[in-house]
């Protein structure tokens, strides 16, 4: 069977467990949240995860039967179906106060210049790919949201509704 | 500002409530304690240097001296979230508990619908739901940036909402933040009363009975619904409130929020309410230097 795009279906527990072709699976989904960010997936574990749209991936913690035809279900968090998967700056801003890898952290201006979708240089010894972006307030370290690095480039994955000029 | 002189028999100190109608808004915030708690949001702003006075009723509830309040750091993380003062009223008497269901059945642009959501802890689900598509994506976007995950949005007409899509029959708690004549809110839209004329008002008065008796039938024997307006006219509050009680099975109850304000009418313009209706509650600008809200709390009762 195919993906259906109109509709909300819960992920399977374990690919094992998979029916709709490509479709990732909650174990696969926490997976990549542990491996790559070092989230704990033992946060997520009053939260269901589902598909809707090609590769959307929400997250939910209410109550709901699948398969689901309604506007939305929490929040989107992740897009599969493609090589590297990218979580969402939302996402990133709710939950990536969790994470311990892959975080980088921005002074000031270039928090600045990452609110307003700007790119910029940046050295990044970590690994290259999807980063989330984070910067100190009042003491706090607050996930901005989604980065891009590849090459000495840091690129803002806000996106535009998202963005803000900022002092 | 004439269409409101019809009101001079009903409000106290009626040349302080024109005066205020007339006076712009200030600029308010909710603190999204879905992201971060009261304090955290406080020293955010302290050190963006944006000045604010927390609402004595309502410690989430803050006063920014700022005409942009959507272009601060606590905005851009989805800390504060721009709310009018008393547009946070009818979500607190809803009372929404931990791991309850509750509907939003006007739910769009979305605030009062998180607001449901942080008191609840993000836990439990909310359904916010709105009859107008264009309105609904200004709804997820905000519940998104807001970080809302109990939250669904469905689409439909809430005078025959079915509950089909859901795995339970009935809510615990519904809120009805009706579509209405807007009088309420001239301090923010100075213009809101350019299109006002009584069949407006009589027209929209007929949505909003057919959207609080549904909003009484999905809700349990003993559960809450909330019914608010943001304007003056009886015939989109008392009378509306009045044909519930006529129609379905609910009571009012006592509301408690701190703020000052005047009871519900029992008599307008010849027209009778029940005694009951004292108890739903009548916020004017003047009072608490705000924009103007109606609000009932009704207990289902079978």
């Amino acid at each position: 069977m195919s993906n259906d795009g109109q509709q909300f279906d819960r992920l399977p527990q374990t690919p094992a467990e998979r029916t709709i072709e490509g479709r990732a699976s909650r174990e696969e989904v926490l997976t990549y949240f542990e491996d790559r960010f070092g989230i704990p997936p033992e946060i997520f574990e009053d939260y269901t995860f589902w598909e809707k749209g090609a590769g959307k991936i929400w997250i939910y913690a209410g109550e709901a039967p699948t398969p689901l035809a309604i506007e939305a279900l929490g929040m989107t968090c992740l897009r599969t179906r493609q090589e590297h998967w990218k979580p969402t700056t939302d996402f990133a801003q709710r939950f990536g106060t969790e994470a311990s890898r892959c975080v980088i952290d921005l002074e000031h201006e270039g928090a600045r210049r990452f609110a307003a979708g700007e790119d910029q240089d940046l050295e990044w010894d970590g690994d290259w790919g999807y980063l989330i972006a984070a910067h100190e307030l009042a003491g706090e370290r607050y996930p901005l949201g989604i980065g891009l690095y590849v090459h000495g480039e840091l690129r803002s994955m806000v996106p535009k509704g998202r963005q803000r000029k900022l002092q | 500002m004439e269409p409101l002189e019809r009101y001079r028999p009903i409000i106290d100190e009626f040349d302080a409530f024109l005066e205020a109608c007339r006076r712009p808004l200030g600029t308010a915030v909710r603190i999204n304690t879905i992201k971060t708690s009261v304090e955290r949001a406080l020293s955010a702003l302290d050190q963006e240097g944006v000045a604010y006075e927390q609402a004595d009723w309502n410690p989430r509830v803050v006063r920014l001296e700022t005409d942009s309040p959507g272009s601060t750091w606590t905005s851009f993380h989805g800390l504060t979230h721009g709310q009018e003062e008393v547009s946070a009223v009818p979500p607190v008497v809803l009372n929404p508990q931990p791991g309850e269901r509750v509907w939003d059945c006007c739910g769009a642009p979305g605030g009062k619908a998180t607001q449901l959501s942080a008191l609840m802890d993000d836990t439990g689900t909310v359904v916010a739901n709105d009859s107008n598509l264009g309105r609904i994506s200004a709804l997820r976007f905000n519940a998104e940036r807001l970080g809302a995950t109990s939250l669904a949005v469905t689409n439909q007409d809430a005078r025959n909402y079915s509950m089909k899509p859901f795995s339970f029959d009935a809510f615990d708690r519904t809120l009805v933040d009706a579509p209405c004549s807007c009088e309420g809110t001239i301090r923010k839209n100075p213009d809101t009363l350019e299109e006002w004329s009584e069949d407006h008002i009589a027209s929209v008065s007929g949505i909003q009975k057919g959207i609080l008796r549904r909003a009484i039938q999905a809700t349990r024997e003993g559960g809450t619904v909330v019914y608010s307006t943001c304007t003056f006219a009886p015939e989109e509050n008392e009378a509306v409130v009045q044909h519930a009680l006529e129609a379905e099975e609910c009571r009012l109850r006592e509301i408690d929020i701190g703020l000052e304000c005047s009871p519900g009418l029992t008599e307008f313009e010849g027209q009778r309410f029940d005694e009951e209706l004292t108890n739903a509650i009548r916020i004017y600008p003047h009072q608490n230097d705000t924009g103007g809200f109606f609000v009932a709390k009704l207990e289902v009762t079978a």
